[in-house]
């Protein structure tokens, strides 16, 4: 907790105000050293829980709608991809290898570990501000002219300037946040909802989403969501520049704020 | 919480020696710092102490807790156990009955089972010792010759399919009634007849209402494709701690003499132990 406590003041207050309130040797940290280790435990966590998800949807790619669904129903789509087990009809005249032991064990272990950092992470951006001051939109923002000017940049692929170094556009802002607090809950209730044991204790998680298979294909399709954030922002950072984005979320170091034309050329 | 009164003396200390040095003012920043680090760790790890002490006297530790997966498994089996020892599984309305209700695959059945087969059942048989104070044998008949209870409930596969059914039996909890189980017991280990399938499961779901030795289903006897004549209900967990075809059942408070000690055929194979997900 010392360490938490004293990041708000080092870390995560604006940079120009930071950079000519400590000496120069100090340069703040782009990203505070919780946002930066949860940041990293979230993706070993995410690409354990995709891997092994992968490995589970395999033994029966069919999905249903409402409470059932099996081999003799018809399902709401198929991917067209072999089974890693023989009974599923997928079309293709072999079996996958089954992984679906270890799979299961590191998919539930993943996601207990990634629970507990969101939960970590959560806390820390209330307390701290990290929420109000770096990801919630400011209002100017959310002007129908800024929200045009942000997206026509991103579409034209242009490289972000210098002060978006230190600050998020609002298109990240709003991403950021709505995987936060829209994606993570989501992946983690229609997770729970396909839970047998625990949906015994809390039957509404399940029946508000019309079932246990509407549960597992919403589980599928949050999932799917995920990935598609996970690959855009993986592009994104390419194209503002990788190491320099890489750097900044391991040490915490970027260039600061007037420098930073400089060592983008990098 | 103690840190925040903590702070204003060491930051004030600097002005009072008039010292324009910042060194022991960081210095002493930094052995405050590491104080609170150690007391936190030591109080974590003695927290850490305490909750796996209290998990082990409350039966919060599931057998495959060794290995990599045990932390996972652990924290599932341990939080799930304090949420749902009484909770009971959904069950479903009879025209929620998937029909026609799904028979997983199986290995061919071995010469035993096929020679109860063709003698219609007539001589199955389900013993029970252990912690039991009365071991004993049933036929199928003495099964049935219990109250009849049935339940429409969903049996969903690890795979990710499922189907609903009415699975007609007699409560697991009774049959150990009748065997009188001593109350040290922890665990009931129940075996199919095909080798190298058993399970176990603890005295929460063992002794819960829904937990069924099953001979019946939708109404008429259960098919073999189905795990008759003889099948362990356990709704509240994936389908395959169902074990089909059981025979025989040992109660007892220690699962490392089973197997590996794992507590199942499951772990031993790969997968978890407890299987409420």
């Amino acid at each position: 907790m010392g360490d938490t406590a004293c990041v708000p003041d080092t870390a995560s207050a604006v940079p120009t105000a930071i950079a000519t309130a400590v000496p120069a040797k100090t340069v703040p940290s782009r990203h505070s050293a919780l946002v930066r280790v949860t940041h990293w435990i979230t993706t070993l966590c995410f690409l354990a829980l995709l891997v092994t998800g992968v490995e589970i949807v395999i033994s029966h790619p069919r999905f249903y709608w409402g409470e059932t669904g099996n081999n003799l129903t018809t399902p709401l789509f198929k991917l067209p991809i072999p089974a890693s087990r023989a009974l599923v009809p997928t079309g293709y005249g072999y079996v996958l290898p089954d992984q679906n032991g270890w799979s299961r064990y590191l998919h539930f272990q993943a996601a207990w570990v990634v629970v507990f950092t969101g939960l970590l992470y959560v806390i820390f951006g209330l307390v701290s501000g990290h929420f109000r001051k770096n990801l919630l939109p400011e209002k100017t923002d959310l002007s129908r002219r800024s929200f045009w000017t942000a997206i026509t940049s991103h579409l034209r692929f242009e490289r972000p300037s210098e002060a978006d170094a230190w600050s998020y556009n609002v298109l990240q802002r709003l991403s950021y946040l709505f995987v936060i607090f829209v994606l993570f809950p989501l992946v983690i209730w229609t997770g729970l909802a396909m839970s047998p044991a625990f949906v015994s204790a809390f039957p509404a998680t399940v029946n508000v989403l019309g079932g246990q298979q509407s549960a597992r294909t919403l589980h599928f399709f949050v999932s799917l969501a995920l990935v598609l954030f996970v690959l855009v922002h993986v592009v994104m950072i390419f194209l503002a520049g990788f190491w320099s984005r890489m750097r900044a979320m391991i040490t915490g170091r970027a260039a600061t704020p007037h420098a930073a034309g400089h060592t983008e050329r990098i | 919480m103690s840190e925040p009164s903590r702070v204003e003396p060491s930051r004030v200390e600097p002005s009072h020696t008039e010292s324009p040095r910042i060194e022991p003012s960081s210095n002493k920043l930094s052995r405050r710092k590491l104080i609170t680090a150690g007391l936190t760790a030591a109080a974590g790890v003695a927290g850490l102490g305490v909750a796996a002490e209290l998990a082990q006297k409350f039966g919060l530790i599931p057998p495959d807790h060794g290995g990599i997966w045990g932390l996972g498994e652990t924290l599932t089996y341990a939080s799930q156990r304090l949420l749902t020892r009484h909770s009971l599984a959904r069950e479903f309305s009879r025209s929620q009955i998937s029909k026609p209700p799904f028979p997983n695959e199986m290995a061919p059945p071995s010469a035993e089972f096929k020679r109860h087969q063709a003698a219609g059942f007539a001589d199955w048989r389900l013993s029970i010792n252990g912690m039991v104070a009365q071991p004993a044998s049933f036929s199928l008949d003495q099964l049935k010759s219990y109250p009849a209870h049935s339940q429409i409930t969903m049996l969903q596969c690890e795979e990710g399919w499922s189907y609903i059914a009415e699975w007609i039996g007699v409560p697991l909890s009774q049959i150990l009634q009748a065997v009188e189980v001593h109350p040290q017991a922890r665990y009931v280990v129940y075996f199919s007849i095909e080798r190298d399938w058993w399970d176990s499961i603890d005295m929460a779901d063992a002794l819960h209402p829904q937990t069924f030795l099953v001979y019946g289903m939708n109404g008429d006897a259960l098919s073999v494709g189905n795990g008759g004549p003889l099948r362990l209900r356990v709704p509240r967990q994936v389908g395959y701690k169902s074990v089909k075809f059981v025979t025989h059942m040992t109660v007892t408070d220690n699962l490392k003499t089973f197997g590996k000690g794992l507590g199942s055929a499951s772990p031993e194979g790969g997968y978890a132990w407890y299987a409420g997900i």
